[in-house]
């Protein structure tokens, strides 16, 4: 944390309210975001318990499984989320525009240029919180391997035709989510912790309620008291009043309202199985409907609050305007969203286990690139994010003093003016190094000369000016303007590339064999074991 | 019941479901005997040029309190080493002196080998997907396990021909399924730090000699009363004790009301050198008070023109 959000911080202990830490939004939303607000089961792997879905807040879409260790019920639970997801997600795949991609031609090995489809805009998915994220992860591990019985009818345990797929999604998407300002995947948590501080911890900042407390206080409140009531706060009948928001589900309520109710129906269900004639089981319809309901009841209860905040914090976040450069990375999210798209059509098997060491190495290298643009884009989109770097001696702002002329000593003399400069800011400047600043949009350079005597910075302008022997006009700056000059980079070129795929060195597994062939992995082995 | 009784109750519970499931999964694999147990345990660290465990002896540990049956565990531990085959210990008790006062451990199995090595086995019911499982999770088991390594250490130097091993066996569910599969954990660091810890602590007895003759903590008293008692201990509250300690929101309350900086988490307390209080700090950031030739002084108040600078000088 630099010390300009600590101090964001502490005023927002002493104002009682969350205060700015950016001053545009850094994050791509959609018109349309598809919100999912998950639950899980206790201490069981990936059994869902129920979810609120949908682009409507006012009209969520209420899916739950009223016994989570079924099988059946669980799957068609996933069929029913798979009915809602999908249909989303194709709305977007087929709304197209040309872009121009690099391609290695594979006959003559030279980098041509392809006409190739690009998303027009691409579906984005909202979760509350951060363990939503890892619990979309885990739903898409746990149904990509899944066989439907088309595809394996010897299959002991078919899952629903759209299920699979759904698990190929979301797993993308969770992946997504691992690449540094993506946004398809996003948790509003990080997002709202992104754009403002609290006066509390980070740690206490995961709770969404305690969060959105200090943010968006109810009347005359102050954030701490209003953060307080939505941890602790309770009903007569020890329920919080703020649930938390998910996957995982507080043990009071497992204890007291849901463990009753699934067993209600659990009895319901036998009683419905060994009824003797029709009257009976008509008794016990009636009775296991009527349990079903109430499982749906509470959970939708536990549910709509944490629904209702995630709403909440979108339109907090809509009232700041978007960031110049988020659409740019928005882009890249585009393109991820295509490159998954022409993938699931091309009939590829879905995402490995685990990526081999080649996938994994592009990757983090990739990633990599990623965090390197966000930290300079935010920068520059965000005087605020920009005084972070001041403070941290890698950006300088101030005033030209001074502008003479001089020319490189080479056959073709090309512009190389002197800039003198003056700053309030203590830029850590080695010799002769690189500053950068943003001239329309493209980043222009220049290099650190000397210091003056009297503090001012000599800076020679060393591109940016055109070809000519004398500067284009409007590339040099004039005296009295202001700049903010950067020591990084304004967009990152990424590290060395890496190696073609026949010269993969022995360390990443060595060129691909003829063993590579087989890349599809198994399915998940299916057991009667299976608590399911 | 002291937190409730200060008008601060933390929530700590566990949900039937996670401990049916959890109960569930530890009966399975430690059915038949701990076949499977058995099985996971020589996968992972047998050495394969020594037989396979047969004949592993579980002998009945139960007795009589705590003392009882941590004193039983001792035997069994004993004639289980002497004996030289294989045993496996369903959750024998151990004892530990903590700040001064003895707690008693209960690891959910221990199993000793042939050549006098005692092993700590841990069941948890998170799982292992793809042979990888949370790494916080298993964070936590590691420090619980390094936790009954040292207590057994404590036994085996006590006991002829005893060692126990520095690496735990993880056993978790595998996948989304039912089946056991297992890890084996390196506790060394976390041995080394508790081992650290331990000895660091502050011994009850001292604490208890501090406070004044006849302070009690009696959740009947008033709760004026409770506090004051409560407040002649020293708490160092941070934010991760929230995850931990039932009587965190009342140390946080205190924090907060003393305006201590380090409610705002441990690392904030650090960039602030010898200011600790939210007021003095943003006393000092708007040039109130603070000496000028504080580094800490001049950064903050750098902090705050640049950030009053990009709001367009609306804040501070």
């Amino acid at each position: 944390m630099s010390l300009i959000s600590t101090l964001a911080r502490l005023e927002a202990v002493e104002t009682g309210r969350a205060q700015p830490s950016a001053t545009v939004r850094h994050r791509h939303l959609s018109d349309h975001p598809l919100v999912l607000v998950p639950l899980t089961t206790a201490g069981e792997a990936g059994a869902p318990l129920g979810a609120l879905v949908g682009t409507d807040r006012d009209h969520p879409r209420l899916l739950t499984v009223t016994q989570p260790r079924d099988r059946d019920l669980r799957f068609a639970f996933l069929a029913q989320l798979a009915e809602c997801v999908l249909p989303y997600i194709e709305t977007y795949a087929d709304t197209v525009e040309t872009a121009e991609r690099n391609e290695l031609d594979p006959e003559t090995g030279k980098k041509a240029k392809v006409e190739v489809e690009l998303c027009a805009d691409a579906p984005q998915l909202i979760v509350p919180s951060r363990a939503g994220i890892d619990f979309v992860r885990l739903l898409g591990r746990s149904m990509r391997f899944r066989r439907t019985a088309e595809e394996d009818p010897e299959t002991p345990y078919p899952a629903p035709p759209r299920v699979p797929l759904l698990g190929r999604w979301l797993t993308h998407y969770g992946e997504r989510a691992r690449v540094p300002g993506s946004s398809l995947l996003l948790a509003t948590t990080d997002l709202l912790n992104r754009h403002w501080a609290t006066g509390q911890s980070t740690l206490e900042d995961q709770h969404l309620g305690a969060l959105l407390a200090w943010i968006d206080p109810p009347d005359g409140e102050r954030g701490a008291g209003a953060a307080l009531r939505a941890e602790v706060d309770r009903d007569p009948k020890g329920q919080l009043s703020c649930p938390p928001a998910g996957p995982a589900t507080d043990p009071a309520f497992d204890n007291k309202l849901l463990a009753p109710a699934i067993e209600r129906h659990d009895r319901a269900r036998q009683a419905l199985a060994t009824a003797e004639d029709g009257l009976a089981a008509d008794a016990h319809l009636a009775e296991l409907a009527a349990a079903e309901r109430q499982i749906r009841t509470v959970l939708e209860a536990v549910m709509r609050p944490t629904w209702d905040a995630v709403w909440r914090g979108i339109d907090q976040l809509r009232t700041l305007p978007e960031g110049t450069r988020a659409m740019d990375r928005w882009t890249r999210d585009r393109w991820s969203f295509t490159g998954h798209r022409d993938r699931v059509r091309a009939g590829e098997p879905p995402q490995p286990r685990r990526d081999d060491a080649v996938t994994a190495a592009r990757k983090l290298a990739s990633r990599e690139t990623a965090q390197a643009q966000l930290e300079a884009q935010e920068a520059l989109d965000d005087p605020l994010v920009m005084a972070g770097r001041r403070l941290a001696g890698e950006a300088f702002a101030g005033e030209v003093v001074d502008v003479t002329m001089a020319w490189s000593e080479s056959k073709r003399p090309s512009p190389r003016p002197l800039i003198a400069f003056r700053t309030d800011d203590a830029p850590h400047l080695a010799e002769r190094a690189k500053v950068h600043r943003s001239l329309e949009g493209k980043p222009q350079s220049a290099e650190f000369v000397r210091y003056e005597d009297d503090g001012t910075l000599v800076l020679r302008l060393v591109n940016g000016m055109g070809r000519s022997k004398d500067p284009a006009p409007g590339t040099v700056p004039e005296k009295g303007d202001r700049i903010c000059w950067t020591l990084f980079e304004h967009s990152s070129r990424g590290g060395p590339e890496l190696p073609a795929q026949e010269d993969t060195p022995w360390t990443h597994g060595g060129p691909p064999g003829p063993a590579a062939e087989s890349t599809a992995e198994a399915p998940d082995p299916v057991t009667s074991e299976d608590v399911l | 019941m002291l937190a409730q009784a200060l008008g601060s109750p933390a929530a700590f519970g566990q949900s039937q479901f996670a401990f049916m499931r959890g109960n569930a999964f530890e009966a399975k694999v430690k059915a038949d005997g701990g076949a499977e147990l058995m099985r996971l345990l020589y996968g992972r660290m047998g050495d394969p040029d020594r037989p396979e465990p047969v004949d592993v002896r579980t002998p009945d540990l139960s007795a009589a309190g705590p003392e009882g049956r941590a004193a039983r565990t001792a035997l069994a531990l004993r004639e289980a080493t002497e004996s030289g085959g294989w045993t496996l210990m369903d959750h024998p008790m151990l004892a530990l002196e903590v700040a001064g006062s003895p707690a008693f451990l209960e690891p959910d199995a221990v199993v000793v080998a042939p050549d006098g090595r005692w092993t700590v086995v841990e069941i948890k019911s998170f799982p292992m997907i793809d042979a990888s499982a949370d790494a916080a999770k298993v964070g936590a088991a590691a420090r619980q396990s390094a936790v009954y390594v040292l207590a057994l250490e404590r036994v085996a130097a006590r006991t002829a021909g005893a060692s126990v091993h520095d690496r735990v066996l993880l056993v978790c569910p595998k996948d989304f399924s039912n089946l056991p599969t297992a890890s084996v954990v390196d506790v060394r660091k976390q041995l080394s730090v508790t081992r650290r810890q331990l000895t660091r602590l502050t011994r009850i007895e001292d604490i208890a000699d501090a406070l004044p003759e006849g302070t009690t903590f009696d959740p009947e008293l008033p709760r004026e009363d409770l506090t004051a008692a409560v407040a002649q201990v020293e708490a160092a509250y941070a934010p991760e004790c929230l995850a931990a300690c039932e009587l965190a929101f009342h140390c946080r309350d205190r924090s907060r009301a003393a305006g201590a900086v380090e409610a705002l988490g441990r690392s904030v307390r650090g960039e602030l050198g010898g200011l600790r209080t939210v007021d003095a700090v943003l006393a000092a950031a708007r040039g109130e008070a603070g000496d000028p030739a504080d580094p800490t002084v001049s950064a903050l108040r750098r902090a705050a023109a640049l950030r009053s600078e990009a709001l367009g000088g609306a804040a501070c």
